[in-house]
C-alpha cells in the first residue's frame, strides 16, 4: 500500500464522525435551533455505543445504542429550549458538560476492554483493484452511510415540501407560525434528528475507528462539527468538502509528526482546532460575498401566542 | 371547497363576529366586539395602536382563540382551529409585518401559504397567471431579500389571492408604500371588491379609509365605538372616535430663523454591515441651527445605515464626512459625538433606544453618562438619574405606574415620549431622530412633534428620518428623499408636493445629491 493510499484511507476514517455529527447539526440549525451540545451527544453516543456492542457482541446493536443515546440527550435539550424556552446557548453548553461527565461514568467499567470493530466491505475483484479498490470498495458501512445521509439531507431540504417547511421555520418562525405551521413540533424533530446523527457519529469512534473506549475520546470533534456547519454556510454539499478537509488536517498532522519535522507534537495536535478558528475568521470576513444561507431565526427563542 | 359560481346573497353577511372577547389575564384586548362583513364591500377597521385591531383580526384568521363570543360564516357557527382552517373556508390575509421568508424564493414563499396538495411547478404556473391577471408582476425565482418593499407586499397579496379567498384581510397595507404604490394597490382592491369578495381593511390613515371603504368599524381600548359610513364622516370626526378626545394641533413656533449649519454630511459613502443592507452612496446634506430637515423614503433604502453613520454606531470612511458643530466627527464614536452636543433617537424603542428590562433611570444613564453630570469618579449619581426621569415625566407627560419602572412596562407612546424627552432635556445642538412617532398614539405624537419644533426654535439643528409623509410635511422646513442609498436634493417643505416626493420615493427622477452651499 502506497503512502498516499494510506493517507486517503485514514482521512476517510477520521472524517466520517465529523460528517455524521455535522450533517445532523445542519438540519437542526436549518430549523432555527442552535444546539451547542454536539460534543456531549457524541461522547454519550460513544460510551453507549461501546456498551451496547460490548454486551451483545453486535456492532449494529452498538450503533443503535449510540443513536438512542444521542436522541435521549437531544430530547433533554428539546424539552429545555423548545418546551421551557430556555436560552439555547446555555442549554447546549450544559448538555455538553452533562454528556462528558455521564459518559465518563458509564464508560468507567469499559476502559481497557476491546470489541470487534465494524467490518469493512470486501467485494471480489473490485476491492482488490490497485489504489482505488480499498478507497472506494473497502470501507465500513458507516462511511458509505454518512455520504448517503448527506445526499438524503440535500434531497430532503431542497426537493421535498417538508424540507421547504423546515427551512421556512428556520428563516422566520413568526411567519411560519402565522401561516399555520407547527414551529415547535418541527423543531423538536429537527433537534432529535441532530441528536441521532451526533450519537451515531460518536458511536463510530469506538465501533469503527479504535475498537476500545476511553473517557473523553471525542476530543472536541463535536465542536469541530459545529464549526463545520458554519464553514459549509448551512449547505450540505459544502459540508462534505469541509469534513474531509478537516479529516485531512487531522491525519496530515499525524504524518508530519511521524516524519519528525521538529515541531512540538502538541502544536501539531492543535492544528485541526487552529484550522477551525482560521476558517471561522475567514468566514466572518467574507460574510455576504460568498453567499450565506444562515437561518435568520437561528438560536432565537420562539413562544407562540395563543 | 364551495362552488364559487353561487355567491351568497349580498344582503347576508359573509362573516359575523358576535361578542368577541379576548382576555389576557385581567386585560381585555377585545371586549364584546361585533362585526358583520358583507360581500362586495370594503370594511375598514380603524383604531389606534393597542385598540385591539390585530387581536380581532388574528381571531378571524384563526391564529388565536377568543375567550368568549363566536364567529359565523355564511350564517353557520364556526370554530377555527388554525389559519389553515380559515384558509380552507376562504379567508385570506395580507400581514402588516410581512410573513415572508427572506432566504426563500418568491415561488417557495407562495407554496408555503397554499395547501400541500398542489405540486411545486403547478404553483409556479398559477403564480405567473395570477400575477399577470391582477397586474402584480413578480419573478418566481428571485429570493425575497432582493426585492423592494412594494414587491414583497405583492407576494403577500398574490399568495392570498391564489387561495381565491371570499374574505381578504389586509393589515395596514399602505404603511410601507409610496403614494403611487398605494394608488395602484387601491385599484387592485377595488377590482377585488367588484369580484364579489369581502375585504377587511385595517388602517389608521383616515383619508385612505374615506376614499376606499364602504363601512368602518372603530375600536378604542378593545371596545367597539361605532360602525359608520366613513364617506359621511369627516376626518376629524373619525379621529375623535378613534382617540376619544380632540387632538392638540401642533403649532409652528414663530420667528424660527435658520442660522449656520450645525450638522453637515459630506459625500458619505458606506458599505452596509449586514449582507442584506443598503450601500450609502455620496450622501450629502446640511442642517442649520433652527431648522428641521426631513428625510423621507420607503423603509430599507438606507435610512438605518444613515442613522448608524450619523450616530457613530458606524464609523465613516473619512473624518470630514460627518461634521457636528464645526468638528469633524466621522471617526468619532457615539459618546464623543454626544460630547460635541449631538443626541440620537433610534427607530426601535425597545432594544435600541432603551434596554427593555432596565429601569428608566438606568436608561437615562445609558445615553447620558458621556455628556451629562450623572457619573462622578466612576460612580453613578442615582439622584441625578432620577431627577432626569422626573423632569422628562413632567415636561413630556410620560404616564407610568411608578416613579422608576422598567422601560418595557411603558406603552409605546409613553416610552417614546421618555426617550425623546431624555435627549431633548440635554439641550442638544444637533438632534438626529428616526421614526419619532412610529406606532405612537395620536396624543403622544403631537407632544413629540411639538417638542421637536420647540427644540429647533431654541436654535438646535434637527434631522428627522421618517416614513410618514404627513409628519414630515407638518414639521419640516426642508425635505429630501432617500432611494437606494442616495439622497435627493433638499426641497423647501412649502414647495414640495406629495406627488414629487412620492415619485422620488419610487426612484423615478433621482438627481445626484449636492451640498446646497458647500462653502458654509
Amino acid at each position: 500500500m502506497g503512502l498516499l493510499e494510506a493517507i486517503i484511507l485514514a482521512v476517510l476514517a477520521a472524517s466520517t464522525p465529523l460528517l455524521l455529527a455535522a450533517a445532523g447539526e445542519l438540519v437542526t440549525e436549518r430549523a432555527g435551533v442552535l444546539n451547542l451540545g454536539v460534543e456531549g451527544m457524541m461522547i454519550m453516543g460513544a460510551a453507549c455505543g461501546f456498551a451496547g456492542a460490548y454486551f451483545t457482541g453486535s456492532t449494529i446493536v452498538g450503533a443503535v445504542c449510540g443513536i438512542l443515546a444521542g436522541v435521549g440527550m437531544s430530547a433533554v435539550f428539546a424539552w429545555l429550549t423548545l418546551g421551557l424556552a430556555v436560552n439555547q446557548v446555555a442549554a447546549g453548553l450544559a448538555l455538553t458538560i452533562l454528556g462528558v461527565g455521564m459518559s465518563g461514568l458509564i464508560g468507567a467499567g469499559f476502559v481497557g476492554e476491546r470489541i470487534t470493530a465494524v467490518p469493512q466491505l470486501w467485494l471480489p475483484v473490485l476491492t482488490d483493484l490497485p489504489f482505488v479498490g480499498r478507497i472506494l470498495f473497502g470501507q465500513n458501512a458507516l462511511v458509505y452511510g454518512s455520504i448517503a445521509l448527506v445526499i438524503g439531507i440535500w434531497y430532503f431540504l431542497y426537493r421535498t415540501r417538508a424540507g421547504l417547511v423546515l427551512r421556512a421555520v428556520g428563516d422566520n418562525h413568526a411567519s411560519a407560525h402565522a401561516l399555520g405551521y407547527p414551529v415547535l413540533t418541527i423543531r423538536t424533530f429537527a433537534v432529535l434528528f441532530g441528536g441521532a446523527c451526533a450519537g451515531l457519529g460518536g458511536a463510530y469512534l469506538p465501533l469503527a475507528y479504535t475498537p476500545f473506549f476511553i473517557s473523553g475520546m471525542t476530543a472536541g470533534r463535536g465542536w469541530i462539527a459545529l464549526a463545520l456547519v458554519v464553514f459549509a454556510s448551512w449547505m450540505p454539499g459544502r459540508l462534505v468538502a469541509g469534513a474531509y478537509l478537516f479529516g485531512a488536517v487531522t491525519i496530515l498532522q499525524l504524518h508530519a509528526q511521524g516524519a519528525g519535522f521538529g515541531i512540538p507534537s502538541q502544536l501539531m495536535t492543535a492544528l485541526p482546532y487552529l484550522a477551525t478558528i482560521l476558517v471561522l475568521i475567514v468566514i466572518s470576513r467574507t460574510r455576504g460575498t460568498i453567499g450565506s444561507a444562515a437561518p435568520a431565526s437561528l438560536g432565537l427563542v420562539f413562544v407562540p401566542d395563543r | 371547497m364551495r362552488d364559487p359560481a353561487t355567491p351568497p346573497r349580498p344582503t347576508a353577511p359573509l362573516l359575523q363576529a358576535i361578542g368577541i372577547t379576548k382576555r389576557y389575564g385581567t386585560f381585555a384586548a377585545n371586549d364584546a366586539v361585533s362585526l358583520d362583513l358583507y360581500p362586495n364591500e370594503i370594511h375598514a377597521l380603524l383604531g389606534e395602536n393597542g385598540a385591539g385591531k390585530s387581536t380581532l383580526v388574528k381571531i378571524i384568521y384563526g391564529l388565536i382563540q377568543p375567550t368568549e363570543g363566536e364567529l359565523r360564516w355564511m350564517g353557520d357557527k364556526i370554530v377555527l382551529a388554525g389559519p389553515s382552517a380559515a384558509r380552507e373556508l376562504g379567508i385570506g390575509m395580507v400581514f402588516q409585518h410581512f410573513s415572508l421568508f427572506n432566504n426563500l424564493t418568491v415561488a417557495e414563499n407562495v407554496a408555503l401559504g397554499l395547501a400541500p396538495t398542489e405540486n411545486f411547478s403547478a404553483i409556479s404556473d398559477r403564480l405567473a397567471e395570477v400575477s399577470r391577471d391582477y397586474g402584480l408582476p413578480l419573478d418566481p425565482k428571485r429570493e425575497v431579500w432582493r426585492l423592494s418593499v412594494g414587491e414583497r407586499q405583492r407576494i403577500e397579496i398574490v399568495r392570498a389571492l391564489m387561495q381565491n379567498p371570499k374574505l381578504l384581510i389586509l393589515d395596514e397595507p399602505t404603511a410601507v408604500l409610496t403614494p403611487q404604490e398605494a394608488d395602484q394597490l387601491f385599484v387592485t382592491l377595488e377590482r377585488l371588491r367588484g369580484e364579489g369578495r369581502a375585504l377587511l381593511y385595517i388602517s389608521h390613515k383616515l383619508d385612505e379609509v374615506k376614499r376606499l371603504c364602504d363601512t368602518a368599524t372603530i375600536l378604542r381600548l378593545g371596545k367597539k365605538v361605532s360602525t359608520c359610513d366613513p364617506r359621511r364622516e369627516t376626518a376629524a370626526s373619525l379621529a375623535r372616535m378613534m382617540v376619544g378626545a380632540e387632538i392638540g394641533e401642533v403649532k409652528a413656533a414663530s420667528g424660527r430663523q435658520p442660522t449656520i449649519p450645525r450638522l453637515i454630511v459630506r459625500d458619505l459613502s458606506l458599505a452596509p454591515d449586514d449582507p442584506h443592507g443598503t450601500y450609502l452612496k455620496n450622501v450629502s446634506l446640511e442642517v442649520r441651527g433652527g431648522e428641521i430637515f426631513g428625510i423621507a423614503g420607503v423603509a430599507g433604502n438606507g435610512q438605518d445605515e444613515l442613522f448608524a453613520a450619523l450616530s457613530g454606531e458606524r464609523i465613516s470612511p473619512t473624518g470630514g464626512a460627518v461634521v457636528i458643530d464645526g468638528d469633524a466627527a466621522g471617526y468619532l464614536g457615539i459618546n464623543e459625538r454626544r460630547r460635541l452636543g449631538a443626541a440620537f433617537v433610534p427607530e426601535e424603542r425597545l432594544g435600541h433606544g432603551t434596554a427593555p428590562r432596565m429601569k428608566l433611570s438606568e436608561n437615562a444613564l445609558l445615553t447620558g453618562h458621556a455628556a451629562s453630570a450623572m457619573v462622578h469618579h466612576g460612580f453613578v449619581d442615582k439622584p441625578a438619574m432620577l431627577d432626569l426621569v422626573d423632569r422628562a415625566t413632567k415636561t413630556f407627560d410620560v404616564r407610568k405606574a411608578k416613579r422608576d419602572p422598567e422601560a418595557a412596562s411603558l406603552s409605546g407612546g409613553n416610552l417614546q415620549k421618555f426617550i425623546v424627552g431624555r435627549e431633548i432635556l440635554r439641550e442638544p445642538g444637533v438632534l438626529v431622530v428616526s421614526q419619532p412617532t412610529w406606532g405612537v398614539d395620536a396624543g403622544a405624537a403631537a407632544v413629540i412633534r411639538q417638542a421637536l419644533i420647540d427644540l429647533a426654535a431654541r436654535g438646535a439643528a434637527v434631522l428627522i428620518i421618517s416614513q410618514d409623509l404627513d409628519e414630515l410635511a407638518e414639521v419640516s422646513d426642508r425635505i429630501a428623499v432617500m432611494f437606494h442609498g442616495r439622497l435627493s436634493d433638499a426641497m423647501n417643505a412649502a414647495d414640495a408636493d406629495r406627488e414629487t416626493i412620492g415619485l422620488l420615493m419610487g426612484g423615478s427622477t433621482i438627481a445626484p445629491s449636492e451640498a446646497a452651499d458647500a462653502g458654509a
